[in-house]
């Protein structure tokens, strides 16, 4: 349960659970888990989870180091290093300016902190992107930087002219405009501002700064002001793209179908080089209702995540359909619309004939209610006791009073998962959400999740070896 | 002037249920028309006042009956061949009425509950045509000057009459529910059940018109009710197994969900058998082409859930929109107890013979009613 809640939650608002209500049931579930199955715990960091609770789990073990018996310490010390390692930088430097607002500050925690920033490729990029949060961690954690950093971070950038190329850049930013073309996109913006730049003239020069995520995120608003910025749609990460496709409006979609469609195809082949599951008849019954609509602050997140794992579960079978909730013109033209009437695409899919029929629905089924657990119950007790078909049903969205996503009915198990790129993994995991497997089992596969991303950090150090390409080769490894 | 009042049953003729949608203590029903016909529209039109002073006969600044509510919006029906797109949304007609300004507040006059606009389009004030119908129930007092009224009840019958109702966003939950439901692709219309007993029923002519008019049911009011019962925890969930010794086939399991989703529907109209079936005082309000515009009272009987309403047929008997508001139980007395005394000409002795009991208890009852100021202080 605790492994799901990590796929899905985020803290963040659901379309039916508020907020604060997520943040609360998930905080529980750390401490219980935490005080509980200490082991498991650090372990889960190896499994795959979101980097919300990834974070939480780091600044959770290093709050609580004294409770770590002996024999652990050295597994959990590193568990931390290299799921920090991991991480995006703007998470991790999140995680680490907690450590402050925290009050958490032992030696191990220091010590990670240090081995963290000694890690990092380019320090002064970091200083002059995280100013803020890289000073948090340097005062709170009493260490030395190299170079004119601690400098540049204690003593204020007016003080003096830098040597570091980037360091100068910054400090001249604020006084001539040129210089600020030089600097990470989000520092420029705000100088931007300051300056009086125009916002079209600003985006065209900066351009060749902006990071892929950058990219994607500016592209509403660059439309909307008629500038244009090229985006190559063969980078972005499968879900991020379907959430971005989805955002267009329809008639653009429309219009652009193939080459929108040949992006998505192409996002879905690059995921499974990093790992895949060769899988036989396989139907996908996807919710397009109203609630796939997501929240404020989760926009058509469901959605996209059906989209996705439609694209994904296509190139992994070898005989694939999709059974949509309200069947669209063509899978790219989906809209969020309708009641929830799961039951008559599962009953298709079952008609088909599917050896395995993966479910991604947020679990709440509506027309009739509780029809697919019924369902499910008949045809696993009457039609199908050998299970000779998979049942799973993969839940996107968390629910806050449930601690869990919720499920369909105790026939199909539930796994929470944030993106489709998780698929591959949470087929691996299914066994356990169904709680057909016990506990020790659990811990061996986690034992080897644990050994390897062990063994990827080291490697990882080791100059020459990109990490992403070190990643890719020890999936595909593994799932095999 | 007294309008023609006829009996009927409100029939939903050309309407399914489907299951219900729950949320805390609500439950909404979605209405189902599988044969739409495009010759009735509805849109809404919104009035930004915090009061609407409504005439009901003359002038708009004239004196004579006058209704004064708030009315957050106004319903326009437009019909035959008419594209409603065309209607809706767009002003090329000053706004309607007239605004004036009362210290912070605006008051916006009006003409009449139902007014013909052009010729094939109609506006009204949802619901409180009903309410206006319902308050101006025996609204004039004693035709006879039977010795117990008081003058003021002798010359001015019950005026001003004055009923309370809760707006919907009185209600977090009904905010929630409205946001979190999810629309069927042929709905048109809503039965809201409040701890499962119907509160409201909202039904349109077309399924746009529904979409579009979805959230308006925030804004409109409703009974007591819907604040009442608080500490409920959450509607039942309703269950209706599949019996899995009789399926031995997919096709059977088809067919047993199929069959689930008709119990739902069988039930819901069940549950909501206060309102549809049940026999109705209905007044003609507009003839509007193939079109009847009625409001209705039901049988204001104490011991039954009584609703008030507005409702168009279709000259076959389909019906095209329904829109109802549930009485309290106070409410209910009270009309009650007007149309008792209606009925037996405002005589005390017959009102108190007709409703089996004592002169004192009835006098007691209206005072307690709040029909007090009908009655001299002299009478005891």
């Amino acid at each position: 349960m605790f492994v799901n809640a990590c796929f899905s939650c985020t803290g963040q608002r659901e379309f039916y659970n508020d907020a604060r209500g997520q943040s609360v049931s998930i905080e529980f579930l750390h401490a219980y888990i935490l005080g509980n199955y200490r082991r498991l715990y650090a372990r889960t960091l190896a499994a795959g989870i979101n980097h919300f609770n990834q974070g939480q789990i780091i600044l959770n073990l290093l709050a609580t180091g004294k409770q770590t018996p002996p024999e652990d310490r050295r597994e959990e010390g590193a568990l931390i290093a290299a799921s920090l390692r991991s991480l995006p930088p703007q998470r991790a430097f999140r995680v680490l300016e907690l450590l402050r607002e925290r009050r958490i500050n032992n030696r191990r925690a220091r010590a990670i902190a240090r081995e963290y920033l000694e890690g990092r490729e380019d320090p002064s990029f970091d200083a002059v992107k995280y100013r803020s949060k890289l000073r948090a961690t340097v005062a709170h954690g009493h260490l030395k930087l190299a170079g004119e950093l601690n400098a540049f971070l204690f003593h204020g950038w007016r003080k003096r002219v830098f040597k570091t190329p980037l360091l100068e850049a910054f400090r001249r930013a604020h006084y001539e405009q040129a210089s600020l073309f030089e600097l990470p996109f989000t520092i420029a913006e705000g100088l931007a501002v300051k300056h009086g730049i125009a916002r079209d003239v600003f985006l065209e020069r900066i351009e060749p700064r902006l990071t892929a995520g950058e990219r994607l995120r500016l592209q509403g608003a660059a439309a909307r002001q008629e500038g244009v910025i090229a985006i190559e749609l063969g980078k972005a990460p499968l879900t991020k793209l379907a959430l971005y496709l989805l955002s267009m409006k329809p008639e653009t979609r429309r219009e652009r179908h193939v080459e929108l469609h040949a992006a998505l195809e192409r996002a879905a082949t690059r995921t499974l080089r990093r790992g895949s599951v060769p899988l036989g008849r396989v139907a996908a019954v996807l919710d397009n209702s109203y609630s796939a609509s997501g929240s404020t602050e989760k926009r058509r997140r469901p959605l996209g995540v059906a989209l996705a794992a439609h694209y994904l579960l296509s190139s992994m079978a070898r005989e694939y359909r999709a059974f949509w909730t309200s069947p669209p013109e063509a899978p790219l033209l989906v809209e969020a619309r309708g009641q929830t009437n799961l039951a008559s695409p599962l009953l298709d899919a079952l008609d088909w004939g599917a050896e395995l029929v993966v479910i991604v629905s947020d679990g709440y089924d509506n027309d009739p209610p509780h029809a697919v657990a019924e369902l499910t119950r008949v045809f696993r007790t009457k039609l199908d006791p050998s299970r000779r078909t998979t049942l799973l049903h993969v839940n996107p969205v968390f629910a806050s009073d449930l601690y869990a996503p919720r499920a369909l009915g105790a026939h199909v198990p539930t796994v929470g998962v944030r993106d489709a790129e998780d698929l591959p993994t949470v087929l691996g995991f299914a066994r356990f959400a169904e709680g057909a497997a016990p506990l020790s089992e659990l811990e061996d596969y986690l034992a080897a999740r644990v050994r390897r991303l062990l063994e990827r950090g080291r490697r990882a150090a080791e100059p020459g070896v990109s990490p992403v390409e070190d990643e890719a080769t020890v999936d595909a490894g593994e799932d095999a | 002037m007294k309008a023609k009042v006829s009996v009927t049953n409100i029939v939903p003729k050309g309407l399914r249920l489907a299951p219900s949608q729950v949320w805390g203590t609500l439950r909404l029903v979605p209405v189902l028309r599988d044969e739409v016909r495009e010759d009735l529209r509805f849109a809404q039109r919104s009035y930004d006042d915090d009061l609407t002073l409504v005439s009901l006969k003359g002038g708009l600044k004239e004196p004579g009956l006058k209704y004064l509510s708030y009315v957050p919006h106004g319903l326009v029906m437009s019909w035959e061949g008419r594209h409603a797109e065309a209607v809706v949304g767009t002003q090329l007609k000053k706004p309607e009425g007239k605004a004036l300004k009362v210290g912070p507040h605006t008051l916006r006059l009006m003409h009449r509950m139902v007014r013909r606009e052009e010729k094939n389009r109609l506006r009204m004030l949802p619901l409180h045509l009903a309410m206006e119908g319902f308050l101006s129930l025996h609204f004039g007092g004693p035709e006879v000057a039977w010795a117990e009224y008081s003058r003021e009840a002798l010359s001015h019958g019950l005026d001003p009459r004055t009923e309370w109702s809760v707006p919907g966003w009185a209600n977090p939950l009904f905010d929630e529910a409205l946001r979190v439901f999810e629309i069927h692709e042929r709905q048109v219309g809503v039965l809201l059940f409040h701890a499962d007993l119907l509160l409201s029923a909202f039904i349109v002519s077309h399924p746009e018109d529904y979409r579009a008019l979805h959230r308006t049911l925030l804004e409109d009011f409703y009974g007591e009710l819907l604040l009442q019962y608080g500490f409920l925890d959450s509607a039942a969930s309703l269950e209706s197994p599949i019996d899995e010794r009789r399926v031995s086939s997919l096709g059977e399991l088809r067919a047993a969900v199929e069959r689930m989703r008709e119990d739902w529907a069988w039930f819901q109209g069940f549950m909501a058998g206060g309102l549809f079936g049940a026999e109705v005082w209905a007044t003609s309000v507009y003839g509007a082409g193939p079109f009847h515009l009625q409001r209705f009272v039901t049988s204001l009987q104490v011991s039954e859930e009584n609703h008030i309403g507005e409702l168009i047929t279709r000259e076959d008997g389909t019906l095209e929109y329904l829109k109802t508001y549930r009485l309290s139980a106070a409410q209910t007395r009270r009309a009650y107890l007007l149309k008792q005394l209606a009925l037996a000409d405002w005589n005390l002795d017959r009102a108190a013979e007709s409703l089996k009991t004592t002169r004192a208890e009835l006098i007691l009852r209206l005072r307690n009613a709040g029909f007090g100021y009908l009655l001299k202080d002299s009478v005891k």
